[in-house]
């Protein structure tokens, strides 16, 4: 704009520059900021609290933070230098110290690169899952090649990697295997689910998927755990209870299948009738009116609060916590606990919300970008 | 005379009976699963210091572990076939009676309630503990009856939770509880000043004491509230398997009197003493009797160490005073009966 305002005289007084009391930062800065002397007040105010806090932080997190410590003869004299800043500085150290353990939980120290190449893979799968070139067949394949190889690096047993048992796994994979094969299974059901909740020419499937929702709906995710892991045992002969991981999978699966069916649901309702009497008119089947008209519709529409509801689930797999299982956070939680570094937990929670954070916003801030891809051919 | 006479009876239905156990297993449904298995499955806390906690390297050790150790290596001669299962307070007796795990052994109070309402039995007392309080030395308190009016960090639901109420009100004292789940937040609570005092198992309060930059600003108070004898669980019905659990246990013990340790109990194989004879599978069939190996307190010892080395281990880096845990003949409560 100031680049135009400087051709020559011959310029209009609309192509002149404007004066600085409307364009520019400064008159934004009055606009939004500054507009009167109760919002020059708040932000005075907010500005002075927001550089103290931050100031805090960065002396806290950075400055008078230790990043490392040399070990001593006894163990629990290690974090002194730590305890003697009295929670002036960060002990990073702690973390150095324990985020393998963090990561990985209990898998056996000298192996840990195997869940490590695991997680890799997980980041790789979601990647490859996210781009649109890649929505064909084939994926599927991908996924199955890709979770083959994922089960033999953590179980191993073959190719001289030593066998190790799933109470021994913990950390970031327990909660993406948890995260991904809840979602991955529960997708498909609640499809099923949202689609037999709709169909009027079967009332039974109709009263069943209702009762399903409405029962899983009806309990909490933490209820749900804790009868998959203390009640259903009891019912089971002796000697004969599937893994507990497994068991808590199951149970992630059917909470989530029943919120994404309402969901999905939400979005068949929204679908104008039009579109399926057309697609009767054509003639198409049901299975090729859904798989073809209804449910790309429906599910372009219900993206936001799909999302929504992934990342809700990706952090409610912090709740096996509750039945002892060694996801992300139970590692963290254990660390914690260790008594060489007490009194350090903010570090490791700061560690795991970023974690969690990293994860959390690459889903949004991928669906917003699907959001903006598919939304074109309205905004056209 | 008529005890004397009744012992080869006795001895005769004891071979007998080891002789049928023989022809259908052990005669104990646990320890046959455990030999099927290869691998004993043991019911552990796995957050507590001291008991059971893994490492940064996430291999698990404590005081409950190491008799997890011994317990497979006296019925499959190797201490590291062990799977621990972390149990939250919820499910640990769920997961026993459902046969989830062999044993439990989560720094459980033995209480009565619990062993006549949960189908488990407690096979004896592997720490000695009670609920205590700790303040810091500026509050100028030196008795739990000052704590008058006084704001109590403790964790909500717990054993000690209920110790305190029952306490204040018997010494008709007020207390305000401040109840934080989370261990290290509670802990965090109390350095802040938020509560006057924090109230625990007094391992818990020793180990906290000696982590803290300044211990000298601490002090345990003397009042011990409470009576917390935490030792390992097995389901009922299976006797054999009780016994098992019961007498790894009592070997540390022994091996300690002994002066036995995982270091000097090869040296003892020549050894002359008819008791410690006994010990190693040199003399008699008390392995056979109990359904094990003959060496089998040999490999407990050998593998896992004795009582002291394994407190030695756990205890003493946090800065636990043995004190009542030591053995009977040096002050303390653990007595184990003789091994003929």
């Amino acid at each position: 704009m100031s680049a135009s305002a400087a051709h020559g005289p011959a310029a209009t007084a609309a192509r002149e520059r404007p004066p600085a009391a409307f364009a520019g930062p400064v008159a934004w800065l009055r606009r939004n900021l500054f507009n009167s002397w109760w919002s020059s007040a708040v932000t005075i105010l907010l500005g002075y609290l927001l550089v103290r806090f931050a100031a805090g932080i960065i002396d806290w997190a950075f400055i008078n933070a230790i990043w490392t410590l040399p070990p001593t003869a006894n163990p629990l004299d290690t974090a002194m230098p730590c305890r003697r800043l009295e929670g002036a500085g960060a002990c990073w150290a702690m973390v150095g110290d324990k985020y393998r353990f963090m990561l990985f939980g209990r898998f056996p120290y000298d192996m840990q690169w195997r869940p490590a190449v695991c997680v890799l893979l997980f980041i790789g799968l979601y990647g490859v899952s996210a781009n649109r070139r890649f929505w064909r067949k084939e994926l599927l394949w991908i996924w199955a090649a890709t979770l083959a190889v994922i089960a033999v690096l953590m179980w191993g047993g073959v190719l001289g990697m030593a066998y190790v048992p799933q109470d021994q796994w913990g950390g970031l994979p327990i909660t993406l295997i948890l995260a991904t094969f809840g979602l991955a299974f529960a997708f498909p059901l609640a499809l099923v689910v949202a689609l037999g909740r709709r169909s009027a020419e079967m009332p039974v499937v109709r009263m069943l998927c209702i009762g399903y929702v409405e029962l899983i709906r009806g309990v909490p995710l933490i209820s749900l755990l804790f009868m998959a892991s203390v009640m259903f045992p009891l019912f089971m002969p002796e000697g004969l209870n599937p893994d507990k991981l497994l068991r808590a999978q199951i149970a992630i699966i059917l909470f989530a299948a029943a919120y994404l069916a309402e969901v999905v649901r939400a979005g068949l309702q929204a679908l104008p009738k039009g579109q399926y009497e057309a697609a009767d008119a054509l003639g198409l089947s049901y299975w090729q009116k859904t798989r073809t008209i209804v449910l790309p519709q429906a599910l372009r529409m219900v993206i936001p609060p799909l999302v929504n509801t992934f990342i809700g689930f990706f952090k409610d797999t912090s709740l096996v916590l509750i039945i002892g299982i060694f996801d992300l956070l139970t590692a963290g939680k254990v660390a914690m606990a260790d008594p060489v570094w007490s009194g350090f937990s903010t570090e490791i929670y700061v560690v795991l919300a970023l974690i969690y954070f990293v994860f959390c916003y690459a889903m949004s801030s991928y669906s917003r970008g699907l959001e903006k891809q598919f939304g074109q051919s309205k905004n056209r | 005379m008529t005890r004397l006479s009744l012992l080869p009876a006795a001895g005769l239905l004891l071979l007998a009976a080891a002789g049928t156990a023989h022809a259908d297993g052990s005669g104990s449904a646990t320890l046959d699963a455990v030999r099927a298995r290869g691998q004993l499955v043991c019911g552990v806390e796995g957050s507590t210091p001291g008991f059971s906690i893994p490492d940064s390297q996430g291999v698990y050790r404590g005081l409950d572990v190491d008799l997890c150790k011994a317990v497979a290596a006296v019925t499959l001669g190797d201490s590291s076939k062990v799977k621990y299962v972390p149990l939250t307070s919820t499910n640990r007796f769920t997961a026993l009676q459902a046969a989830e795990i062999d044993v439990l052994i989560r720094e459980t109070t033995w209480t009565m309630g619990r062993e006549a309402s949960l189908g488990a039995l407690f096979a004896g007392i592997n720490f000695y503990d009670g609920t205590g309080f700790i303040v810091k030395v500026a509050l100028g308190v030196k008795s739990a009856k000052e704590l008058d009016g006084a704001s109590v960090c403790v964790q909500p639901g717990t054993s000690t939770e209920l110790a305190i109420a029952d306490y204040f009100r018997q010494a008709k004292l007020k207390f305000t509880p401040i109840l934080i789940d989370n261990y290290p937040e509670l802990q965090a609570a109390f350095i802040s000043g938020r509560c006057d005092v924090l109230s625990n198992d007094s391992s818990a309060l020793a180990t906290f004491r000696a982590t803290q930059a300044k211990p000298a600003d601490f002090m345990l108070l003397p009042e011990i509230i409470s009576k917390e004898p935490l030792g390992p669980m097995v389901r009922k019905g299976d006797d054999k398997w009780f016994d098992i659990i019961r007498w790894t246990y009592f070997a540390q013990l022994i091996a300690e009197e002994h002066g036995l340790t995982s270091a000097t109990i090869d040296a003892a194989m020549t050894s002359q003493e008819p008791e410690v004879r006994r010990f190693l599978g040199l003399e008699g069939d008390l392995g056979k009797a109990l359904g094990v190996d003959a060496k089998w307190a040999y490999n407990a010892i050998k593998q896992v160490g004795n009582a002291a080395e394994i407190w030695d281990r756990n205890m003493t880096p946090l800065g636990v005073p043995r004190g009542i845990n030591a053995l009977w003949n040096k002050g303390g409560l653990m007595y184990a009966p003789p091994m003929r």
